[in-house]
């Protein structure tokens, strides 16, 4: 038995301790909203915060997870409210939306730690996350939007 | 027709009649042949509550296109419902109901403009049908808006609930009159994606998500490489592996099935792997033992839409060197005659001048983020199936047939698509999951890795052409030929410009055949037509001492005024007023614009015009692609700023497989499996800006989601022209740069991203 702590949540669950992350999430725990999407931490469809720092689920250990803090796309927000969420559905971002979980979880690591970010500081945080419709443009846009509703306390 | 009302005391309109909308085919793209010319039935859904919520069904399958959003505008424009009380949800697979039902050949919009509008036109007209019975006025008298219906003499108004119960119990009407463009409401105004709000919180949409009751997960291990098949298997192993329940060979099609057009394969013989996770049944497969063996030649039977042929699959284990080098002998060879105009042989004997040149574009993987995947339950009297894809009306007869079950008894029911691109029009992975449920009796998912989705094929054939001019001595123009091939279609559109606009015109077309499958990319054929003739005409111009844009604007004054030969696809206005737009919007010309490479083109397909301007410059040594105007003609745009978005991301998609797009083999086996060895355009690659600019016009919707594509490869290649100093023929036009760099292209081995590494090396990785 490991046991997880996953947005604020904790969950035991019986598993290989050498399954990622990932998969526990979304075929034991059944958060689905963490995607797969290469499975060899290429592509950032995956990225979840273990101790407030992006990893790529896909090639995260489930016992690594064990007992530390982990924050999945559906516990991001209490209420679909965090300046990310709201500046992605400000700009329409997603087309198809398979990879704007993970796009927002990268992005959410990045304005923790840079609230004030340039476009090089977003460029270099977003580069491992992959958008098959090509929605960086509104991608960009969105995370310079909800830094400066961050700033402004929104 | 017929409505009913519901118990609930709600309206529930359902509508159905003959409509007369052009069958939408697949714009005359490739060889497939036009879907029936009349949809005899075509149905809207809406569903009113007394409390006036209105919820509209979308009848097309989403796959990032927006027709969540924007076909149910298309209802609630003419419905004149307030679209903050209208409530949108995925309709259900019924053809009869809600009509053609596929996403592809940029069609969604089109197709439905109409039946649509018809649909919201007469539901309207039944409300204030209702409302002049309730309050006894004339029907003449009363107005709606936003939901409400009023009635200006007497000051009386209400809400479309109000009068939902009666209208329930009026006849459907027809022929009700729509709208005047300049009275939209909702169309042309733009409105946010319905499920915004559920994607940016992770909510269960696509078909990776889905979940039912006792499911188990499949996963199909294919041969290593194109023409090779099942020999043996030894799976001792692997069912000692925890979570595993099974592991079998089927096969997928009996010998001598009849394939219908979108029913393509690639291998036959499955061996499956059977499991209570994904993660054991991943794990499990590496412990198979398997032995496989040559495939030899096969014939099979394509019955594409009623149209039947039969095909050589010759066997052998292809390599893309020496497909190219086959390509190369055969485009000497005689081809097949496409269209001729005037006399090209003599206009090229008399040439004081010849400019030839040849373009090459190498097979493409589709890539969608969410690998092909779906759920079946498949009993002895039905079938569930769920999951993402493009077309369930042509897949669902297939199923009907290896599932010996009545199409009314296969219920398929579609998901939000992790992307498309044309691959999930084919719906192998459909049957392939319906057969393994049928066989173990259990609700079953089957997924796709990514690397069995990116070496699976039903690639974007690989292409090559050659264009040749003719000039005279005072550099005028007198001939264009084109002579285009493929692996396994050939290259060219040959009653597409520059054919129409020049006397002499000679178009031939050839195909090799190959056991590696392909299928329909983001604009068929003319993702590379576009690039190869784009370039050729920016370097005709160059030759001729013309600016590129005024060179084609004067070709296609000619195409308008007096053309060349018949059955010219494209309509010169219209292919000219896109290009004089982007010459507008780009300031070409200006001198503010000069430190920036520039290459424009244009492109018609799928119905719509697009020209892009596209600016680069180098940026740590290589060339960026910073700035791209875009011009667009598809008629009335409905949402206008997610239609925007979709050729913000045509645009970058174009960039990306312009630059590094290819999928390549060795001895049959793929050479890209993942995104480690398959480059994709990442984030810091995409222009800073893309401006989006629609010719205003009341022409009805003509399709976006190809066109603004293929032209962006023609105006990449004419912009790094500019930067490099060089031509660039060959497709993906970064693999010259990156070699001269030293640096891996996409046929080696890249560890990891290095910027990715970079930017995460302080995260646990």
């Amino acid at each position: 038995m490991i046991t997880l702590n996953i947005n604020t949540k904790n969950y035991e669950v019986d598993v290989d301790p050498n399954t990622p992350l990932l998969w526990v999430l979304r075929d034991h725990i059944n958060l689905v909203g963490t995607k797969y999407g290469c499975g060899v931490a290429q592509c950032g469809a995956c990225v979840v915060h273990l101790n407030g720092d992006a990893v790529r689920s896909c090639v995260t250990k489930v016992s690594r997870a064990a007992g530390q803090q982990v924050v999945t796309i559906e516990g991001l927000s209490a209420s679909n409210d965090h300046p990310l969420q709201k500046a992605w559905m400000e700009l329409d971002v997603p087309q198809c939306g398979y990879c704007q979980a993970g796009q927002i979880m990268s992005a959410a690591v990045l304005l923790r730690e840079n609230p004030n970010p340039t476009d090089e500081d977003i460029d270099n945080a977003m580069e491992g996350n992959i958008c098959r419709c090509g929605t960086y443009l509104r991608i960009q846009k969105a995370i310079h939007l909800a830094a400066e509703m961050q700033r402004k306390g929104q | 027709m017929k409505s009913s009302a519901l118990a609930s005391g709600g309206l529930m309109i359902s509508f159905s009649w003959l409509s007369s909308f052009k069958g939408p085919g697949l714009s005359g793209d490739s060889d497939l042949p036009d879907l029936p010319e009349q949809w005899h039935e075509l149905t809207g859904y809406i569903k009113i509550t007394p409390d006036n919520v209105v919820k509209i069904y979308n009848p097309n399958p989403e796959f990032g296109q927006n027709v969540m959003t924007t076909l149910p505008m298309i209802i609630a424009e003419e419905l004149d419902a307030d679209w903050q009380q209208v409530v949108v949800e995925m309709g259900p697979h019924d053809s009869v109901k809600l009509g053609p039902q596929f996403t592809g050949g940029s069609n969604s919009t089109r197709m439905y403009w109409k039946p649509l509008r018809e649909a919201g036109a007469a539901a309207r007209h039944m409300l204030l049908d209702a409302a002049s019975q309730t309050w006894n006025v004339p029907i003449e008298e009363l107005t709606t808006k936003a939901g409400m219906v009023m009635h200006g003499k007497s000051g009386k108004s209400g809400k479309y609930g109000d009068f939902a119960a009666k209208a329930a119990t009026l006849v459907i009407p027809k022929g009700i009159k729509q709208k005047d463009p300049k009275e939209f409401t909702v169309v042309r105004h733009s409105k946010k994606n319905v499920e915004a709000a559920k994607i940016v919180s992770g909510k269960p949409l696509f078909g990776l998500d889905y979940k039912h009751e006792g499911m188990l997960i499949a996963m199909i291990e294919h041969p290593p490489s194109f023409g090779m098949k099942l020999k043996n298997f030894d799976a001792t192993q692997t069912l000692q592996m925890p979570g595993i329940k099974n592991v079998f060979s089927l096969k997928l099609y009996e010998d001598g099935f009849e394939l219908a057009g979108f029913d393509t394969r690639t291998f036959n013989d499955l061996l499956v792997v059977v499991g209570n996770t994904t993660w054991e049944v991943m794990n499990a497969r590496k412990k198979l033992k398997v032995e496989w063996e040559l495939v030899v030649e096969t014939k099979e039977t394509i019955n594409n839409f009623g149209r039947k042929q039969e095909v050589v699959i010759p066997a052998g284990l292809p390599s893309s060197e020496e497909q190219h080098k086959q390509m190369q002998a055969k485009a000497k060879e005689p081809a097949a005659l496409l269209r001729k105009d005037g006399d090209p042989e003599t206009a090229f004997s008399n040439a004081a001048q010849i400019l030839e040149r040849t373009y090459n574009a190498p097979f493409l993987a589709h890539n969608c983020m969410e690998p092909m995947n779906f759920f079946a339950h498949v009993t002895d009297e039905k079938a569930l199936l769920v999951g993402p894809l493009q077309a369930p009306g042509w897949t669902e007869p297939t199923l009907a047939k290896i599932l010996h079950l009545p199409p009314e008894k296969i219920e398929i029911q579609m998901t939000r698509m992790g992307g498309g691109f044309g691959l999930r029009a084919y719906g192998h992975y459909l049957c392939e999951v319906a057969l393994i449920s049928k066989k173990i009796k259990a609700p079953v998912k089957l997924i796709y890795t990514r690397e069995d989705d990116m070496t699976y094929g039903i690639y974007r054939p690989m292409y090559t052409a050659t264009y040749r001019a003719a000039l005279d001595a005072n550099k005028n123009l007198t001939a264009i030929h084109v002579k285009g091939g493929g692996i396994p279609e050939n290259a060219v559109h040959a009653n597409r410009f520059p054919a129409g606009t020049v006397d002499n015109y000679l178009a031939e077309g050839w195909q090799l055949p190959s056991n590696i499958t392909i299928g329909a990319f983001r604009a068929p054929r003319s993702n590379f037509a576009a690039a190869a003739e784009q370039s050729f005409l920016d370097e005709l111009a160059e030759q001729m001492g013309k600016d590129p844009i005024e060179f084609r604007l004067e070709l296609l004054k000619r195409g308008k005024e007096n053309p060349v030969g018949k059955n010219n696809e494209y309509d010169a206005d219209r292919y000219a007023g896109v290009l004089k737009l982007v010459r507008e919007k780009s300031g070409w010309g200006k001198p503010e614009n000069r430190k920036y490479s520039r290459g424009v083109a244009a492109y018609f397909c799928h119905n719509s015009y697009a020209a892009h301007v596209v600016d680069i410059l180098m940026k740590d040594g290589k060339p960026y692609v910073e700035r791209v105007f875009s011009a667009i003609d598809c008629g009335i745009v409905v949402n206008p700023d997610a239609a925007a978005n979709m050729v913000e991301g045509a645009v970058i998609d174009g960039i990306g497989n312009s630059f590094y797009g290819k999928l390549s083999h060795k001895n049959g086996a793929a050479e890209q499996q993942n995104f480690h060895n398959y480059r994709m355009i990442r984030h810091s690659e995409a222009p800073a800006s893309i401006e989006v600019h629609f010719v205003q016009n009341d022409i009805d919707p003509t399709g976006l989601g190809e066109p603004p594509f293929p032209p962006v490869f023609g105006a990449v290649a004419n912009a790094l022209y500019r930067s490099t100093g060089k031509r660039h023929y060959n497709q993906p036009f970064m693999d010259a740069l990156l070699q001269q760099n030293n640096e891996p292209d996409n046929s080696t081995e890249r560890a990891v991203d290095k910027k990715t590494d970079k930017a995460n090396k302080k995260k646990a990785f």
